[in-house]
């Protein structure tokens, strides 16, 4: 294989796991955007969700599509419930105490998960497909799948955002949340729907990102670095941001492979993460959520 | 028995010196680090590496240690200064996992996820266990005796005093004339300096490191010592290092008296164990079970709270 084909094949692998890094990225960002403390705890939700959609896939034989729909509901739900129950209290606290809790959160979550399943590495029940070819390069049905599920659920949490009024008061609570109480826009119901929404990503994006390899209890703390790479890259807080951080921090991650070993992939997205807050410390789109 | 009691007595004196190295930056400076676990690693291998590879003594292996970790603080905190706190949160988890996957990766160096064994310690040959172990007792508890003095004198002198200060207001220290930055940068290369000491001892006492004793749980057990003990408290450091060690090792007793459950069942149910208490130390008491005297600077001719109280 050329170095140009090896090229467009790291690009197209880029693009694919920058799509798929993408859901959980939003997930972080719009809670970010809401209740404005950086959740650690995304990295469990993603391991839950991977779980839960595992269970749906090889202990009720659910296809696919059905699954990654139990990962979003079973992580979101969780999410309002952990939200509600752990970390909420500790928000008076401050931003720190908050994302400090949500990596312990993350720990005691991770464990539960650990408790039921153990550590072993689990595959979801998938037909054996080929490879689709063009000359050298090469594209996996399922991968385009996962792109298909990736961008359906972009695609339908921006049109909520956008079109509906429920979405309209998160982005007003986002933008400013003094003059969206005053509005009598109820900021809880808002911060809920944002837990669920957020975490639910999280869990659908932690089961995409187990679709292509497989998953064990680690599996959301291993991409944790990348997703808040992308989120950091794209502005903290902005989900259209998010989106084109995690095409950045995928696509880096692939093309790194030409003068890295896969191990480094993480390393990356710190270092990205690093430039990026040197050179631009507000993120490529900056705050605003929208 | 008494091996196991000097044994855990000398972790718990790594503890206790990880959490005055946190308190340094946490608690009187007000930087969360939530990758602290990589300056221990850092620390670690540093000496681990010139004391195996290059035959250099365990003192000059153990202050090696110390400058390239607070080498690495400095030059974390340095990027990290002019951003909210949440970003350095970030910054510093993701310090943590480069540093685990490079010394898991650079075999060349570090033998990867393998590990580094055979690295000295003290006498260790000429020593039996049990003598070893009483020796190292002693080096690691007049190391924690010393960060102890040293982290007291400067919490008092006026180097805590503007830490505490751009804890409280970045911006009224700044506007004080503080050059924040620079206080920022040497705190946290200070208390880095103290987490790669840890480190150091640790691989010394051990005389085996690996990757997988880096993990991100390591930097929760520290935080909780910390918050347990009191933050910007170093006598609460102290005591809050010692508790999480029992605490671990209680569980650690305990746990297999559950019936029916596998090894791995039970290693989650200790680590879930572990992540709820902090979470629910940091609910209740958010400043640490003995939180941080309160300074009173006695102000001649100055109205105190005890007279406006009285008026």
């Amino acid at each position: 294989m050329g170095l140009a084909e090896r090229v467009i094949q790291l690009l197209l692998n880029g693009l694919m796991s920058g799509a798929l890094l993408a859901v959980p990225a939003i997930g972080l960002t719009l809670i970010y955007a809401v209740l404005r403390f950086p959740n650690f705890a995304v990295a469990a939700h993603a391991t839950v969700g991977a779980f839960a959609g595992y269970v749906a896939n090889t202990r009720l034989g659910l296809p696919i599509l059905p699954s990654v729909l139990c990962a979003f509901a079973v992580a979101g739900l969780l999410g309002v419930a952990s939200d509600e129950i752990v970390l909420k209290p500790f928000r008076p606290a401050g931003p720190i105490t908050t994302a400090i809790a949500s990596v312990a959160l993350t720990v005691a979550l991770e464990n539960v998960v650990r408790f039921g399943f153990g550590n072993e590495l689990r595959g979801y029940d998938l037909p054996i497909a080929r490879d689709w070819r063009l000359g050298a390069i090469r594209i996996g049905p399922q991968q385009v799948e996962n792109l298909a599920i990736a961008i359906i659920a972009v695609a339908a949490l921006f049109a909520f955002l956008g079109s509906t009024r429920t979405g309209k008061a998160m982005r007003a609570v986002a933008d400013n949340p003094t003059l969206a109480n005053i509005k009598g826009i109820n900021a809880d119901a808002i911060g809920r729907l944002a837990s669920f929404a957020g975490m639910g990503l999280s869990g659908l994006g932690g089961m995409l990102i187990g679709l292509d390899t497989t998953i064990d209890p680690l599996t959301g703390f291993r991409t944790v670095l990348s997703v808040f790479a992308a989120a950091v890259v794209g502005g903290l807080g902005s989900v259209p941001g998010a989106v084109i951080g995690a095409l950045t921090v995928g696509i880096g991650e692939e093309l790194s492979l030409l003068f890295l070993s896969p191990e480094y992939r993480s390393v990356v997205g710190f270092l990205v993460i690093l430039l990026v807050l040197t050179m631009r410390p507000r993120g490529i789109l900056g705050q605003r959520a929208y | 028995m008494e091996n196991y009691l000097i044994a855990m007595a000398v972790t718990g004196c790594l503890y206790a010196l990880m959490a005055l190295g946190l308190n340094l930056t946490w608690g009187l400076a007000g930087m969360v680090n939530l990758g602290l676990v990589g300056f221990v690693a850092v620390g670690a291998y540093a000496s681990a590496l010139l004391t195996v590879k290059l035959s250099l003594p365990i003192v000059v292996g153990v202050a090696a240690g110390a400058v390239a970790a607070a080498l690495t603080g400095g030059i974390v905190a340095l990027i990290t200064a002019r951003l909210r706190g949440d970003y350095l949160a970030i910054v510093t988890l993701g310090f943590a996992e480069t540093i685990r996957i490079t010394a898991s990766n650079e075999i060349w160096l570090t033998n990867g996820t393998d590990g580094l064994s055979g690295i000295p310690g003290p006498y260790r040959g000429t020593l039996g266990p049990e003598l070893y172990n009483l020796l190292f007792l002693g080096i690691a508890a007049a190391v924690l005796a010393i960060a102890f003095v040293f982290a007291e004198r400067l919490a008092q002198a006026p180097f805590g005093r503007v830490l505490r200060a751009i804890r409280d207001d970045e911006q009224v220290a700044a506007v004080a004339g503080k050059p924040v930055t620079a206080f920022k940068v040497k705190a946290f290369a200070l208390g880095a300096a103290a987490l790669g000491v840890a480190g150091a001892l640790y691989g010394h006492y051990t005389s085996y490191i690996a990757p997988d004793i880096f993990v991100p749980l390591l930097t929760l057990y520290v935080t909780l010592a910390l918050l347990a003990g009191g933050r910007g408290n170093s006598r609460g450091a102290v005591i809050g290092g010692f508790l999480v060690v029992f605490l671990l090792e209680s569980a650690r007793f305990v746990i297999p008296l559950v019936p029916g459950l596998t090894a791995v069942q039970g290693a989650a149910l200790r680590e879930f164990l572990i992540a709820a208490l902090l979470i629910v130390i940091l609910r209740l008491r958010p400043n640490g079970l003995v939180p941080e005297p309160r300074l009173h600077v006695e102000i001649p001719g100055a109205t105190t709270d005890s007279d406006l109280q009285l008026s």
